[in-house]
């Protein structure tokens, strides 16, 4: 029997901001999952179990706050699940949720990811030196600097091109009232006289740390004719791990990416990802990600993802939109950021992304990874339900 | 009809106070080895890999990264992880099954309490703004619940006493128990729970094989079929919960199936001696029934490893012809905050 095809019919997330000072941790998530409850005109009793994702517990200083915060998201006497898989866990966390209703053990489920970095300083929250290891000092910045010179040396990219996504992102925000960073004033300039920070990131290619969270219903076939506005279907969705550190890593384009691209594509039957995909919510933290990650998922040959990026076509108007909503570089609760991927990528299919809409988006991608550079989550959604 | 997945492999270390010379990773590698050995599996077979840990065990961000190597995730593997007990990696892995998008999985979780003070780790996934700051440890929470089941006539001192003595009584037949045999009840640790009423403080890891129909069959003589699994929670606050009773495994107990037919054997992971009593309630449990022939979590208790453990040690009964029917339970959260239970069935056996 094949699996229970899954609808994302609710979609809520709060206004991503550098300290909700406002609100408790349960206060936070809360907020998002009501907002999502909201769009599905559904209630906490419509929830059969829920499934929540966030990055390291060092974040906020609560270890496995799923139990405390079980109350806030209506989940007493319900199953509640809690992913923790490094950068890429809001993928997952979706992820692991559409297999409750893939596999007909629930109709309908909550899946939620958040972090409140401002409980804590994320940067000291990676930086736990650890006898016998390379020291991941400096934040995430300084391991993943190297790499992109790397795609530098290796694609013979301009150095300019960092600048360009950045550019583009920061302005794609202004159209997104949920982002953290609104620069009105941001120009391509700005971002290139900004400080360097780990050289070739500067200051302005760089993610920022928000508080924030992300909440989506996730319903069967049934949920979603009940459903009071379009859905977004799941066509494909896989995830893919590969150690840390290895003889013959591939860092700027690690093999577990391009697996989990490969697999993706073959549930929804994407014969050509450029041509058969309308837009893509990737998790780019750092502005040299877009080039790496349009040739590691397939939209571009080796060493030609810069190109796209250069062209304009990754623009919200040119022929592959990346990151409409502003993308990790404009908003980074770090434990929600992949869930926020595949939030808008939901939210473009089901025509209701608002400013940043892209017209007639049909298949969009939603793209998390985590760790250092190993651990991928991926999922494609349309606005039709998949054939097969 | 859905489809049937079973236990068909599982193994653990052998648990101890302390594993100071091993890192996490070489700690579970003998037992992802020995758990693969088992069903003839290799790595590349798997098709799917959950596991469960802590990062506040480990003292250090993205602990379960390291754990990777130990699996040798190359090629790159479809993989998950939950910062859970393994129980609830094996829920995860089981709705993987369930899918059909494959038809095995490699389960495992791992915990060291050894280089901290677990009291005091415990108490971090309290209530962050109105507990956690008064920091009361888990024994302290136990015998809270322990007075609330004495108060009202549930149990006794002598009886929670017995329970101890039979779990580590019957813990003598299991090599990998941490306490065996005749242990001091010793003195009150807080009033009314005394050292022997206490689980030991220990490391420890375990790993688990399901598969799907058919293959399960090849791979094990006499697969743990997995009748029914669900689980779960409860409020956080102590004071709107009743504590002498279980709301949620019983919920949890019900959805999978448990109150259908009798168990013959119940491993409860329950790592207080009173905890035994609720649960024992909880889920209509007769004398008839055998509870931890393993010792339980009194006898071994590698925290975000002992639930796991609760599982396997329930199918390799059945694997070995032990039990036909057995019941596996396993919580997380302050005073049994948050159950799961899992069935699990052999198929009948015929007379030789």
């Amino acid at each position: 029997m094949p699996s229970e095809p899954v609808a994302v019919v609710g979609i809520g997330q709060t206004k991503h901001v550098a300290a909700r000072r406002d609100v408790s941790m349960a206060g936070l998530v809360r907020e998002a999952a009501q907002r999502a409850l909201l769009d599905a005109e559904l209630t906490w009793a419509d929830i059969d179990a829920v499934v929540i994702g966030k990055a390291p517990d060092f974040f906020e200083g609560v270890m496995m706050p799923e139990l405390y915060l079980a109350d806030a998201l209506g989940a007493v006497g319900k199953p509640m699940l809690r992913v923790h898989t490094a950068g890429s866990v809001g993928g997952s966390t979706a992820l692991v949720a559409t297999n409750l209703v893939r596999s007909r053990v629930h109709a309908t489920v909550l899946t939620l990811a958040y972090e409140k970095q401002s409980e804590s300083n994320a940067m000291w929250g990676l930086s736990l030196p650890i006898p016998f290891q390379q020291p991941l000092l400096a934040g995430a910045g300084g391991f993943f600097a190297p790499h992109v010179r790397a795609y530098m040396r290796r694609s013979g990219a301009p150095d300019t091109v960092g600048s360009l996504v950045a550019y583009k992102d920061r302005r794609n925000a202004l159209l997104n009232p949920y982002a953290h960073l609104h620069e009105h004033d941001i120009t391509l300039e700005k971002v290139q006289a900004s400080p360097m920070l780990w050289d070739p990131i500067r200051y302005s290619e760089t993610c920022p740390s928000s508080d924030g969270a992300v909440a989506m219903v996730l319903t069967d076939r049934a949920g979603a004719a009940r459903s009071p506005r379009p859905p977004a279907w799941l066509h494909g969705g896989a995830m893919r791990s590969e150690p840390t550190l290895f003889a013959g890593k591939d860092a700027v384009s690690p093999k577990a990416g391009q697996d989990c691209a490969a697999d993706v594509y073959r549930q929804a039957g994407i014969a050509d990802p450029r041509r058969d995909i309308d837009a893509v919510e990737m998790y780019v933290p750092f502005s040299w990600y877009e080039p790496m990650w349009l040739e590691n998922l397939g939209f571009a040959a080796e060493g030609e993802g810069w190109k796209l990026t250069e062209a304009g076509v990754t623009e919200l108007d040119g022929d592959l939109p990346v990151n409409m909503s502003g993308g990790v570089l404009s908003t980074n609760p770090i434990g929600a950021s992949g869930m926020i991927r595949f939030a808008e990528a939901a939210l473009q299919v089901r025509g209701l992304a608002g400013e940043h809409q892209v017209d007639g988006a049909r298949r969009v991608l939603g793209h998390a990874y985590g760790g250092g550079s190993q651990f991928f989550s991926m999922w494609l959604v349309g606005s039709e339900p998949p054939t097969s | 009809m859905t489809r049937e997945i079973a236990v068909v492999a599982f193994a653990q270390t052998d648990h101890r106070r302390t594993s100071e010379e091993l890192s996490e990773v070489e700690m579970l590698m003998p037992v992802l080895h020995e758990v693969l050995d088992r069903t003839g599996l290799k790595t590349s077979d798997i098709g799917f890999t959950c596991s469960g840990s802590s990062d506040y065990l480990a003292g250090r961000a993205f602990s379960f990264t390291l754990a990777l190597d130990g699996v040798g995730a190359w090629p790159p593997i479809s993989e998950s992880h939950v910062e859970m007990d393994g129980a609830w990696a094996l829920y995860e892995a089981w709705t993987k099954l369930l899918t059909g998008d494959t038809d095995t999985a490699l389960v495992y979780s791992y915990g060291k309490s050894s280089p901290g003070s677990v009291r005091d780790v415990l108490t971090r996934q309290l209530d962050p703004y109105y507990v956690a700051p008064l920091w009361p440890d888990s024994v302290a929470l136990a015998a809270l619940q322990a007075r609330a089941l004495i108060d009202e006539g549930y149990t006794d001192e002598p009886a929670l006493a017995a329970v101890a003595a039979r779990s580590r009584t019957d813990a003598r037949t299991n090599s990998h128990a941490q306490l065996r045999g005749s242990v001091p009840h010793g003195e009150y640790v807080v009033q009314p729970l005394r050292i022997g009423d206490c689980p030991p403080v220990g490391d420890g890891a375990a790993a688990v094989i399901l598969a799907a129909g058919d293959r399960a069959r090849e791979l094990c003589e006499r697969p743990a079929w997995i009748r029914g699994i669900d689980h779960r929670i409860e409020a956080h606050s102590l004071g709107v919960r009743e504590l002498t009773d279980s709301p949620s495994t019983r919920l949890a107990a019900e959805k999978a199936g448990a109150f259908e037919r009798p168990v013959d054997t119940a491993e409860l992971h329950a790592p207080f001696t009173s905890q035994e009593v609720v649960l024992r309630k909880a889920l209509r449990l007769g004398d008839d029934v055998l509870v931890n022939p393993s010792g339980g979590a009194l006898a071994a208790n590698p925290i975000m490893a002992a639930g796991l453990i609760r599982i396997g040690e329930a199918a390799a009964r059945i694997h070995r012809g032990e039990s036909d029917r057995a019941l596996a339970h396993a919580t997380s959260g302050p005073c049994l905050q948050q159950n799961l239970v899992a069935v699990l069935e052999g198929e009948p056996r015929h007379a030789q």
